[in-house]
């Protein structure tokens, strides 16, 4: 069941649409990518979805229903432009930003005291937001935006400002939160953390949804049955040996092996191509070649659309 | 509403524990206090008595103004034009005309003098002239009342139908015998002081929104509370937050000057300081301060005469309606400036960026100060009227008026226009504010505003 889903979803802003019939659905317990370049519509999108600003057209469904303004306490969000009040202590800032999500005075302090804890950081308490370092902040950033055990998570490149031994503890706690039942939403352009991460995808570029569905239906959809095979330093053409249909697109050598990258036709199988070749050569490896994401991600956003975005 | 408190609490407190909050609560009063016993110090020094020349055309004052400690009255027998001539000569502090009137009692009285004459002095002729055209008036009534035989009349009515006020105008003669009005009277020191007040009500704690929002705009913590709350709560909720820190530093003051301004004058008392003067430039002060009139100890040593007289000058102000009018202009006239401000801070990306928007909102403000010395030559007249009508000018501009006397009927429209006028600068601001918070980087010109205004919410 989808928790979110977002149908039709359109916002025109003066001089341009940032987004046309946008629809996105986000299974329950998943961890759903929300990919495209800069300037596509995804902060817009992710601000609809947080009730900041209205769509002009389409609906949005959250846990079965329309989705109302007292759901944002089911919503926890870490926006990309995320900052704390410089000047307040970060126990009082935690304590306000959970009570503004709706936690009592009383919840607030226990729920905060455990994670304080937890992440081992309770001596931070009364300092000064300014007198922590930006990873430190990130940190209560993140925090607060988990405090209030949402339903669904929203992280707008979570990732950027940590450095890799936090970036990778902020990974764990993200799977740990959809361990424990949350869904979560999560844009970036870091292609490798949405291939460890994320189950679905949808891909927005100037302002439409060019690519979406499950991570490893769209890499199937993706691939072009292209096998890279080794094999030992035989002198002769490969593709005199192989059947015409059977595309070779690269071929290297080094000083052990020959590599060659070959397409092979809709229906073959790599058996198909190591049969014909095992006379004459001796293979150490075959793998097929799976597009990564960034590949993908690459492809999708050059290929021309096929009807031009219209601006007004 | 929870949320709406929320917001205005922090707010509230993250500011009154500032260190800037603590030492202007304290520098404040020093301040005023000083102001207040300056003066006091020196007439305490200078203790001669004012002499005041009586021109009594209608005959009906003489030998009622009697002598007290500070004033001393002498009657003269001449036209009022040679005594004005003369008047550089004669020594007199001060000359006071009683024109004749034909039908009724008069009313009114002129004050010619060379320095302006002190609050003091006028109200105790004003107290006297009008004492005595009540006894007049209640001795007519009751002979009217004996000859007719009809019914009795209920006290109250008789006491109100007698009830008269009496307007002095008080001129300046310079040294070359020309006149020029002179404005020492309370209600002129009334009307500026709450205006200016005003004025600076707003231009401070206004700046203190904008910069709270651009604070929270550069800190980008802007996107993670609007997360939580609609907009418009955040804006409401500083601007609310922040008027109840200037409410507090304003009480704050009143209270610790008149403690400071108590305790000094008690100890300069017990010195064996002249208590009348101390206490007359005390009530002087007092009757500028609206709002602590109250909050003064009464003192009961205090010479019959003169007390009676400071405490006509405040009773011939309307203080429930003043006090009422200048709260009501002090807090809405604040509410909807700071929308504005708010919408700047929303609007820019650093205090830099704010001079181009500052402009069209500082220009009433100003010019409301500006005019304010026309409108107190003038209370009544169209300038006086416009310019209080206009909610951008009229918090400061109706408040210079009140005091003057103005119907209820331009005071309550003044009102209403100055809530429209909130209605109107706040729908706005928000407006403006939910677009710009979220804007980052980007230099905003007003054909940018106005694309914003038409933004669907």
């Amino acid at each position: 069941m989808d928790l979110f889903s977002a149908q039709l979803v359109s916002k025109q802003y003066a001089n341009h649409k940032a987004l046309d019939k946008v629809s996105i659905h986000v299974p329950e317990g998943s961890i759903f990518g929300l990919l495209g370049p800069n300037g596509a519509g995804k902060t817009t999108l992710i601000r609809i979805i947080n009730q900041i600003i209205a769509p002009d057209e389409g609906e949005l469904i959250f846990m079965g229903r329309k989705l109302q303004p007292n759901d944002i306490a089911y919503i926890g969000y870490l926006p990309e432009e995320r900052g704390l009040y410089k000047k307040m202590t970060v126990g009082e800032q935690a304590m306000y930003l959970a009570q503004l999500k709706g936690l009592s005075h009383h919840e607030a302090q226990k729920r905060l005291k455990f994670w304080f804890e937890k992440f081992e950081i309770k001596g931070w308490w009364n300092r000064k937001v300014e007198e922590l370092s930006k990873g430190m902040q990130q940190k209560v950033q993140f925090l607060v935006t988990i405090i209030h055990d949402p339903k669904l998570l929203i992280f707008d490149e979570p990732f950027s400002g940590f450095d890799p031994i936090n970036a990778n503890l902020l990974k764990e706690e993200i799977l740990a939160q959809k361990e424990n039942g949350a869904t979560i939403i999560f844009s970036t352009h870091n292609m490798s953390s949405v291939e460890e991460l994320c189950d679905d995808i949808a891909l927005i570029d100037r302002s439409k949804v060019i690519l979406s569905g499950g991570v490893r239906s769209i890499k199937k959809t993706f691939k072009t049955n292209t096998f890279e095979v080794s094999f030992d330093t035989f002198e002769g053409s490969l593709q005199s040996i192989l059947p015409e249909s059977f595309l070779i697109l690269d071929e290297s050598r080094d000083a052990d092996h020959r590599h060659a990258h070959v397409r092979i036709p809709e229906g073959a199988t790599p058996n198909d191509l190591i049969r014909p070749m095992l006379p004459f050569v001796t293979i150490y490896s075959i793998r097929e070649l799976i597009p990564s994401m960034n590949d993908i991600f690459i492809q999708a956003v050059t290929q021309p659309t096929p009807q031009p975005v219209t601006q007004n | 509403m929870r949320k709406i408190f929320l917001i205005i609490q922090r707010e509230y407190l993250t500011r009154v524990r500032k260190r800037s909050f603590i030492v202007m609560t304290i520098l404040g009063p020093l301040l005023m206090a000083a102001t207040i016993i300056i003066p006091i110090y020196l007439a305490t020094q200078t203790n001669e008595s004012k002499t005041v020349a009586v021109i009594d055309e209608t005959g009906i004052f003489f030998e009622k103004f009697k002598d007290s400690e500070n004033i001393r009255f002498h009657y003269l027998v001449s036209d009022i034009a040679s005594a004005k001539a003369n008047f550089n000569k004669s020594g007199d502090d001060a000359l006071l005309y009683i024109p004749k009137t034909e039908v009724s009692l008069p009313v009114n009285a002129i004050m010619y003098s060379e320095k302006n004459v002190s609050i003091n002095v006028i109200s105790y002729i004003r107290n006297v002239m009008s004492r005595q055209i009540e006894e007049l008036k209640l001795q007519a009534r009751l002979r009217e009342l004996q000859t007719d035989k009809k019914e009795p009349v209920a006290v109250d009515d008789l006491l109100r139908s007698i009830k008269t006020s009496v307007d002095i105008n008080t001129l300046k003669i310079g040294d070359d015998g020309q006149e020029s009005k002179s404005y020492t009277e309370l209600n002129m020191v009334l009307g500026m002081f709450s205006g200016i007040l005003i004025y600076f009500f707003i231009f401070m704690f206004g700046a203190q929104v904008m910069r709270g929002v651009i604070e929270e705009k550069t800190s980008r913590i802007v996107e993670v509370i609007i997360s939580s709350v609609k907009p418009f709560q955040l804006m409401m909720g500083k601007i609310i937050g922040v008027g109840l820190v200037g409410l507090t530093q304003f009480i704050l003051w009143v209270i610790l000057t008149f403690g400071i301004v108590t305790i000094i004058t008690s100890t300069m008392t017990t010195k064996g300081v002249d208590q009348s003067a101390t206490e007359q430039i005390l009530k002087q002060q007092q009757a500028m301060n609206p709002a602590s009139a109250e909050l003064m100890p009464e003192n009961p040593e205090t010479g019959a005469n003169e007390m009676s007289g400071v405490m006509e000058a405040i009773n011939s102000v309307n203080f429930p309606v003043m006090i009422g009018a200048f709260l009501f202009f002090f807090l809405v006239g604040y509410l909807m400036y700071a929308a504005l401000f708010a919408a700047i801070g929303g609007a820019v990306d650093s205090e830099a960026d704010t001079q181009q928007f500052m402009f069209p909102i500082t220009i009433p403000l100003i010019l409301s100060i500006v005019m304010a010395q026309f409108i107190i030559r003038d209370p009544d007249g169209p300038v006086s009227f416009w310019f209080s009508m206009f909610p951008l000018t009229s918090p400061v501009v109706m408040m210079i008026r009140i005091p003057f006397g103005v119907p209820y009927m331009e005071v309550i429209l003044s009102m209403v226009l100055l809530l429209l006028g909130f209605l109107g600068t706040t729908w706005l601001a928000a407006k403006i504010y939910r677009t710009g918070i979220l804007m980052y980087g980007k230099k905003i010109s007003y054909k940018e505003l106005w694309k914003w205004l038409r933004y669907k919410s």
